[in-house]
């Protein structure tokens, strides 16, 4: 009997509130089919709001030039590439979630994998907008590709890292996203077949790709996630290691370290954890879910923030002690005053990134903290400013004092416009997901079924009658109950 | 393409399915397929259908990836626009491994899904016969082909007899065809009674 797994009673269950399989496509599908609420509208219209400051703002940029950003002499990459690291390393939380945490049977994934991977998508391609717009004059963009041109035949530089950056961040989102996709048909042919209005049926009947439900599909279908999920777990490591070669393969005080793909792993795994913190507290209390985000999946994820927080601590100060017992005098600056002392330039932002990603997190140590939903949410918040932060600090403090201390500037801040651009993809990120969260199912619907009867917390109390039986009495009564 | 007569059996609960299906073949029914809202490990195996070999279909695309990647930046590197970058080489394999790397997870992944599309007959505007409604909710449907031998009431009783909660008899279309869910669509004339409830 395949059916009857054995499930740990010291596991919580991962669905409260007696929920049979009805019951769970009536709670994730309800929100799709009402309207939606006036808060719903509210940050819909602020994102798209933001979205237009962005739209402008990158107008602004592609008519008048990059001059528009406050770049300078040595700092050539500022906010655009601090923001582009940023958001990368955001997108990583959903792969993660949705493949690593499939290949290693963690039974809770399934609450959060949609909403993580729908958010992974609009993050990178909230990320690609940054070296896009960044090469000026955006209409060459496509000389990135390798192709046949008229230039000689002159090609892309295959050994350049910017170039397989190109092809790990398209790989990633494309890979991402029918990852995303071929989840969602079954779900989509759910909402599909409760339809009542001729709209959505037509729509939810043109996404769902005419989805059955048939065994031999469902067969194909768990293998193809099984296999997707095995591929997309090297390359989520590969993409943030691509990005850390950016950096780690020039010569450049501070970024020349072999440290940095882990370093850069377990960093964008922090901040994009806490990216789906944010998101999900908000969605479970807006969508009502949290009899299927409940505060176990919160705790756990909370574990993880602890645990890629600390590593990232562990990397800054390998860094430092490296920096020191390398003797090389030019690193040996860039991490003593460019960064650690405080009354430098940019030592304020190093002190901040500290405070806000290695100690900060450190209260989840407490089971009590993590717990706490206005705690979690505020840290959410904290560890993505910190973030935000290393990249800055990776990024500024290592180039606005290069080799030649007569091109030394000492201060990069940014033009408004920069900033527009910013707040630009957060109207782009929020557009996409309250959209995603109003038209497509937040929490895979059928993948919760799949786990219910193992982690429900009304088949885990029957549960509990059983293990006090002997297996053979087990064996005996299940087959008894078939015959 | 085919419209055949069917006799569709809903189940509240898995459970119970597996029996069912082993009775059903036992008895020499002819077994269409069993539609269900997630899915459920083992009943492939007890339904006798083969193992799939959509990741045989991946590894080929792998290889497809890998293989044309390489030899792709070799021709151009040795061959066709041979760029002397301070004396490296030309040939800069250790340089072209994240490349080659991205480059056969895209095509593994792409043709994968490709090729599950195309296995389930999945694409826009794809219509097919729903054998019920729920089947993408919370019921599991038993859906058995009636040969011109069949004795409909009596596998209808049988039906009942292994379980099912819900029994009626449809005529459906077995393939798919281009239409829109929002509209009646169907390529012949069907009739569907409830034989027990």
């Amino acid at each position: 009997m395949s059916l009857i797994r054995y499930e740990s009673q010291v596991r919580p269950p991962l669905v409260d509130n007696n929920k049979d399989y009805h019951q769970v496509t009536e709670d994730i599908v309800r929100p799709i089919e009402a309207n939606p609420s006036r808060l719903w509208w509210i940050g819909f219209l602020i994102s798209v709001a933001l979205l237009l400051f962005g739209v402008y703002s990158i107008y602004r940029e592609v008519t008048y030039g990059v001059g528009q950003w406050n770049l300078n002499k040595t700092i050539g990459w500022g906010w655009d590439i601090t923001n582009f690291v940023w958001w990368v390393g955001i997108g990583h939380a959903g792969t993660l979630i949705s493949a690593i945490l499939l290949l290693f049977r963690q039974g809770w994934r399934t609450g959060v994998n949609r909403a993580a991977e729908a958010m992974t998508i609009f993050a990178v391609m909230c990320a690609g907008q940054f070296p896009i717009w960044h090469m000026g004059r955006v209409w060459m963009a496509f000389f990135v590709l390798p192709y046949g041109n008229t230039r000689g035949p002159l090609w892309v530089n295959f050994n350049s890292p910017l170039l397989w950056d190109v092809f790990a961040i398209s790989t990633y989102f494309t890979v991402s996203l029918l990852f995303w996709y071929s989840g969602l048909l079954p779900d989509l042919a759910t909402v599909r077949d409760r339809a009542k209005l001729k709209w959505r049926k037509y729509m939810y009947g043109l996404l769902s790709f005419g989805w059955t439900g048939s065994t031999k599909h469902w067969q194909r279908h768990e293998s193809l996630s099984l296999v997707l999920a095995g591929m997309s777990t090297p390359l989520v490591l590969s993409v943030h290691t691509v990005v850390s070669f950016d950096f780690a393969t020039s010569v450049v005080p501070g970024w020349h370290t072999t440290i940095f793909p882990p370093y850069f792993v377990a960093g964008a795994i922090f901040s994009g954890f806490a990216m789906v913190q944010t998101l999900l507290l908000i969605s479970r209390k807006v969508l009502s879910l949290e009899d299927y985000i409940t505060i176990e999946h919160i705790e756990v994820m909370n574990k993880v923030i602890v645990l890629t927080g600390s590593i990232v601590g562990v990397a800054y100060l390998t860094e430092l002690f490296i920096s020191w017992y390398g003797q090389n005098p030019n690193e040996g600056w860039a991490f003593a005053q460019n960064r650690l002392n405080i009354f430098s330039p940019y030592g304020w932002s190093y002190w901040l990134m500290m405070g806000c990603n290695v100690i900060s997190p450190q209260i989840f140590w407490f089971r009590k903290l993590r717990r706490n939903l206005v705690v979690t949410f505020f840290m959410s918040v904290i560890v993505n400013i910190g973030m935000w932060f290393e990249r800055f600090v990776i990024i500024v403090t290592s180039i606005y004092r290069d080799y030649l201390p007569s091109s030394w500037s000492t201060y990069y801040s940014p033009s408004i416009w920069e900033i527009g651009f910013y707040l630009g993809t957060f109207g782009l990120f929020f557009t996409c997901y309250f959209l995603f969260s109003k038209f497509f199912p937040v929490i895979a619907v059928a993948e919760i079924k799949h786990i219910l009867k193992r982690s429900g917390d009304n088949y885990k109390k029957g549960m509990h009658q059983i293990e006090k039986e002997s297996a053979d009495h087990l064996y005996h009564e299940i087959h008894s109950d078939h015959h | 393409m085919a419209v055949k007569k069917f006799v569709v059996g809903c189940f509240d609960e898995e459970g119970p399915l597996f029996d069912a299906v082993k009775k059903v073949r036992k008895s020499g029914y002819k077994l269409h397929d069993v539609y269900t809202p997630f899915p459920i490990h083992g009943l492939d195996k007890a339904m006798g259908l083969r193992d799939t070999s959509i990741h045989t279909a991946g590894f080929l695309y792998a290889i497809f990836g890998t293989t044309s990647m390489l030899s792709f930046m070799t021709w151009v590197f040795t061959k066709d626009f041979p760029l002397n970058v301070g004396g490296k080489p030309h040939f800069a394999l250790p340089a072209w491994i994240p490349i080659t790397f991205e480059f056969t997870v895209l095509c593994a992944c792409v043709g994968m899904v490709i090729t599950f599309c195309y296995l389930c007959q999945l694409a826009p505007f794809v219509k097919k016969h729903h054998f019920h409604l729920r089947a993408t909710d919370d019921r599991f449907v038993m859906v058995i082909e009636c040969t011109p031998k069949t004795n409909e009431s009596e596998l209808s009783s049988f039906m009942t007899s292994i379980g099912a909660t819900e029994v009626n008899v449809q005529n459906a279309e077995t393939g798919w065809w281009l239409g829109r869910y929002d509209k009646e669509q169907k390529l012949f004339e069907g009739q569907s009674e409830t034989v027990s409830a």
